[in-house]
């Protein structure tokens, strides 16, 4: 079975939501593993060559998610995740966005609302994320500011490095 | 102030002349006839998708044309498909650590 696609990429663009569905070659309870606890988050959420460093996290409805993306250079960046509803292994609800290092919030930096939710197959899990931003506008800020050296560079140096990580 | 694409396809008024001029050119007239508001109104809308060259003028005898420049449109697909490709190299580490664990439980 390929299990290395996502299965649907669906654009919203007159809601600003984007829906991913994806399915995943491992039962439920491992799944819902990766997608909440720190510990093993740190090991795929950082597209290559970034890598998500938490620094703290409380899966609770109110609990915090605060993480930074390291870049080659010894960049930072910092996000959080603000736990909203929690459905232990059906779906969890997050506010997501930009801060520094102790969690304070950047307002001038866009916000999103996750939607995760999981479907078991058996031996496979379908995961739906649906990201709500405030504006397509934000999307692009969010790419450049989450994955992108500085706002300098120019976006085609983004897609080369993008072609690079899909390798 | 900066125009752009995003604040070109954030209102819903926009978003239907768009739709409408996809399919056939049409003059300011044309374009107001489909709406409730007024024709200074839809002008304005008209001005502002033209800023960010979402739409081009074509003069056509004494009337003007707009199309839709299907080129601009594309600008937003890119920074799309770029999200898309994040999310995509972020699933296949995750698909790769579900393996890893999987075979460390055997």
């Amino acid at each position: 079975m390929k299990h290395n696609l996502i299965n649907d990429f669906a654009v919203d663009k007159a809601n600003n939501t984007i829906t991913i569905t994806r399915e995943f070659a491992a039962e439920l309870p491992l799944v819902w593993d990766a997608f909440t606890k720190s510990e093993l988050l740190d090991q795929w959420w950082a597209p290559k060559p970034w890598k998500a460093k938490t620094k703290s996290q409380s899966f609770t409805e109110g609990g915090q998610w605060l993480y930074a993306m390291t870049g080659p250079e010894g960049e930072e960046h910092w996000s959080f995740a603000n736990y909203q509803t929690i459905h232990n292994h059906d779906y969890y609800t997050a506010k997501d966005g930009f801060c520094d290092s102790n969690g304070t919030i950047n307002k001038d930096m866009p916000q999103s609302d996750w939607h995760m939710s999981f479907k078991s197959n058996g031996e496979t899990t379908t995961v739906t994320t649906q990201l709500k931003f405030q504006s397509l506008n934000q999307l692009e800020m969010t790419i450049q500011m989450g994955f992108k050296e500085g706002y300098s560079a120019a976006s085609d140096n983004l897609v080369v490095l993008l072609e690079e990580w899909k390798k | 102030m900066r125009r752009d694409i995003y604040q070109a396809i954030a209102d819903p008024t926009r978003r239907a002349i768009l739709t409408l001029i996809a399919v056939q050119a049409m003059t300011p007239n044309m374009i107001a006839d489909n709406f409730e508001s007024s024709r200074q109104a839809v002008s304005k809308h008209i001005q502002i998708l033209h800023e960010c060259e979402l739409i081009s003028q074509e003069n056509v005898g004494r009337e003007i044309y707009y199309q839709l420049n299907i080129d601009k449109m594309k600008e937003l697909d890119k920074w799309l498909e770029q999200f898309r490709r994040i999310w995509e190299n972020r699933f296949e580490q995750l698909d790769n650590l579900l393996s890893t664990i999987k075979t460390k439980k055997k």
